[in-house]
């Protein structure tokens, strides 16, 4: 018998129901006891925490609103026990826990933490959104191409080469010819560049694309890293003093308190990432072409009979990814210091990977998870200014602590297009 | 039958069935692989020197001048390169001339530990990219016995070696045991707790417990004499007895993968995990199982890293260095077989020892190494694309 594993039968599922699964529960209820008792009934009773909602673009200002640290926390992660106790009761029927569910703890986990780490202190909310949108811009960017390649079915390891590339020749082209646009356009290029490696290796050769993605990150890490030492530090000034992005605020929508700053005085990189991430969304399921994209990824040979050319699909949404991945890469020099450092991706591309399979390989719910790590990445930040109880290795080690508790305890079993990975060879 | 197809269903590297007359294919592969590899880096290195690049504008009209300045840039380049991972024949002495090799066999020990981390989770389909994380616990608890225990000498090496094996495979054993029991990803996993490794070590580097008396930078104590690897070619040689552990190491995935039971259980779970189920292998317990072995590897590469000395046998930031993330390319370029990762993790570490002498010598800089290993790893990955470019013939199939 011959084993035909390029296109596996969908498996045909009786009706049955589900599982009772108490994962989900559990993790809300450890996590939940664990707020009251840590973040709640061992605070301090006497101290108020302050939350600042204003940053001072707005057009008017909010009210900071004071709360006593001690009560608030316990207040809220009463909340996380009652999503909890919801999450049991839909754990008992059967039923899975809805996202909001879900939302709503994280959220309020959120608010009790927050409440006892800034006791005595003023939290600036704003500021923290803020910075939280603009860390989470490469991780969008890699995830968003992670969806594009994963979605047509080729596994892309190679994010965080993709984005080094695109941060070394924004910034060397952006120091050449002082054009941020250029940059932009040189970024997105050798995202490019790195993409048809990639998919040269994977889908015309058949290799193995987790190998492959692997290789081109140190391809890249050791290129750039050598034309960093061996030419860009040795004239700073011609080859690595790119122009840097500068906030721009939207007339009328940056004047909203909290979502005007946050989302609408932000750099133009920022805005390209709105859009690319409704272009990918509306793209991959609400068009013919994201039809066809789907179809390759989860049963190329079914798309191969109704005469989709399948390893085309697979190459140019890995030419795709790529470049969504390079213009994301721009993000670490001229979205922000300017100049190129040695591996100054520093492993966001595989944050950004992580995020994509955590974001369910959706285009919005990568998003989510991509904020999700920039949050904790900006709080912890804002953390290290304003003071904080605990060493700030933790702070450091919590957004990981977090997705592991996600991944293992709510996520569950994540489900990858059936085609990923699988290169399609005709026969 | 079906063996091609059924290569197309693994995402990690498996060997192909071994073909008596495509042997000499495959060394060939190999062999001009690593030829192009150092081809397409030598115009690298004359593009990155200044010489050359002062005389490229000038290449129409005087193209000797370019092409001379780029001969003696990559020339001497390369010479440093061997002379400083084989032999170096300008030595007065016979322990200056083979030294360089034993380094670089000194320098491949950690690299095989963790490359034998990566290669063994492929087989059994799972990708562990946590040999990183891994390898940092097995240095802290190797580390912290070897500095703040006091026994007689080949008790207190052991009790760390173990030590250091045992705190790697619970690192990794969490990865397994989420994956096992909750079905999360270990890419996921194993990524998250590099991470949380990492600041462990940067915090626990803070404490009093790990803080050298009387400095302040994030350094332990050195490890006590009776911690450490002993050398085996005498005192003038870094190569230690870890080198001799990697290969016992080597030798015992092997043996695990190839005859054990155990092993065949990994192999099936990594070809086809339902059938494997079906067969009435406990899969869970497989999955568990390979990253509490791979993450003791790790550990054990941690352990060297940390008693073999190459950090002056300090816990410091730096100790693991890249090599959780290079143990994947060993392990590729080994094809995930033991004996595969011992050459790769030789052929890496010789690379590395000589890339520094290189960049010492002729200020090349060493991230050329890079280069030259993930082109060679990616055009032996790539057959058919080698044969084009040297017009080759594919082998008869049998």
């Amino acid at each position: 018998m011959a084993l035909d594993t390029s296109a596996p039968p969908a498996p045909v599922e009786p009706e049955i129901q589900l599982p009772i699964s108490y994962k989900a529960p559990i993790t809300m209820g450890v996590l939940g006891v664990f707020a009251l008792v840590v973040f709640g009934l061992m605070g301090d009773p006497a101290k108020t925490t302050t939350f600042d909602l204003t940053i001072g673009t707005e057009a008017f200002a909010l009210p900071d609103v004071a709360v006593p640290s001690m009560a608030f926390s316990v207040v809220t992660a009463v909340l996380c026990l009652i999503v909890a106790g919801y999450a049991l009761v839909r754990a008992r029927s059967r039923r899975r826990v809805p996202w909001w569910a879900i939302l709503a703890f994280g959220l309020a986990f959120i608010l009790s933490f927050l409440s006892w780490v800034a006791a005595g202190k003023t939290l600036p909310v704003t500021g923290l959104l803020q910075g939280t949108i603009l860390l989470s811009v490469p991780l969008i960017f890699g995830a968003q191409s992670g969806v594009l390649c994963e979605r047509a079915g080729v596994v892309n390891i190679a994010i965080e080469g993709q984005l080094l590339a695109g941060a070394f020749m924004s910034a060397v082209v952006g120091s050449l010819t002082n054009n941020i646009w250029l940059g932009l356009l040189a970024a997105v290029v050798a995202g490019l560049l790195v993409a048809w490696v990639l998919a040269v290796f994977a889908v015309t050769y058949f290799v193995d694309q987790v190998i492959v993605g692997v290789v081109i990150n140190t391809l890249v890490l050791g290129l750039t890293s050598f034309f960093y030492t061996a030419v860009l530090s040795q004239n700073v000034e011609t080859w690595n003093s790119p122009p840097v992005m500068q906030r721009i605020a939207i007339p009328v929508l940056s004047d909203i308190p909290i979502l005007g700053p946050v989302l609408f005085n932000q750099s133009l990189i920022v805005y390209l990432m709105y859009v690319l991430v409704a272009v990918v969304h509306v793209g991959l399921f609400r068009t013919r072409w994201g039809l066809r994209v789907r179809a390759v990824g989860e049963h190329p040979k079914a798309a191969d009979t109704v005469g989709i050319d399948v390893n085309r699909v697979r190459f140019r949404n890995v030419l795709l990814g790529g470049m969504a991945a390079g213009l994301g890469g721009a993000f670490f020099t001229l979205g922000s210091v300017g100049a190129f450092g040695k591996a100054m991706t520093a492993g966001k591309g595989f944050i950004a990977l992580a995020a994509m399979i955590f974001g369910r390989w959706s285009p919005l719910g990568a998003v989510g998870a991509a904020l999700l790590f920039g949050f904790a990445d900006q709080l912890q930040q804002v953390l290290s200014i304003i003071g904080t109880p605990i060493p700030s290795q933790f702070m450091l080690m919590a957004p990981y602590l977090a997705t592991l508790f996600v991944v293992a305890g709510l996520a569950g079993r994540s489900r990858a297009p059936a085609a990923d990975g699988v290169p399609y060879i005709k026969s | 039958m079906s063996t091609t197809e059924l290569k197309t269903e693994v995402t990690a590297p498996v060997p192909e069935p071994r073909r008596r007359r495509a042997w000499v294919d495959q060394v060939l592969i190999y062999l001009l692989s690593f030829v192009l590899a150092l081809v397409i880096s030598a115009f690298l290195i004359a593009f990155a020197d200044p010489d050359v690049r002062s005389a490229l504008p000038y290449f129409f009209s005087q193209p000797m001048d370019t092409i001379s300045a780029a001969w003696e840039s990559v020339s001497e380049a390369y010479k440093a390169l061997f002379s400083g991972s084989i032999i170096n024949f300008s030595a007065y002495t016979v322990t200056d001339a083979i030294r360089p090799f034993t380094e670089s066999l000194y320098t491949a020990t950690s690299l095989i530990l963790a490359g034998l981390a990566v290669a063994l989770p492929f087989r059994a389909g799972l990708f562990n990219i946590g040999a990183q994380g891994q390898l940092i616990l097995g240095a802290i608890v190797a580390g912290y016995i070897g500095f703040s225990w006091a026994l007689p000498f080949p008790v207190h090496l052991l009790v760390a070696i173990l030590g250091g094996m045992l705190a790697g495979s619970l690192w990794a054993g969490i990865a397994g045991l989420l994956k096992a029991r909750t079905g999360a990803h270990e890419v996921i996993v194993t990524i998250m707790l590099n991470w949380i490794a990492i600041y462990l070590l940067q915090y626990l580097l803070t404490l009093d417990a790990f803080q050298r008396p009387g400095r302040d930078d994030p350094l332990s104590p050195p490890v006590a004499a009776e911690g450490r690897l002993p050398r085996i070619l005498g005192e003038d040689f870094r190569l230690n007895l870890g080198f001799i552990l990697a290969l016992l190491a080597a030798w015992f995935i092997w043996w695990l993968l190839e005859r054990s039971t155990i092993g065949f259980e990994f192999r099936a779970v990594g070809a086809n995990p339902s059938a494997a189920r079906t067969a009435g292998i406990n899969v869970r317990r497989a999955v568990t199982g390979v990253m509490v072995v791979a993450g003791a590897m790790a550990g054990l590469a941690g352990m060297n890293q940390i008693l073999g000395g190459s950090t002056e046998y300090a816990l410091g930031n730096g100790i693991a260095g890249d090599i959780g993330f290079d143990a994947i390319t060993v392990a590729l370029l080994g094809r995930s077989t033991p004996l595969g990762v011992v050459l790769a993790g030789i052929l890496m570490g010789a690379l590395r020892a000589g890339g520094s002498t290189m960049q010492a010598a002729t200020g090349t800089p060493i991230d050329i190494v890079l280069v030259v290993q993930s082109l060679i790893v990616l055009f032996i990955a790539a057959p058919p694309l080698v044969r084009k470019i040297f017009r080759l013939r594919a082998p008869k199939p049998e």
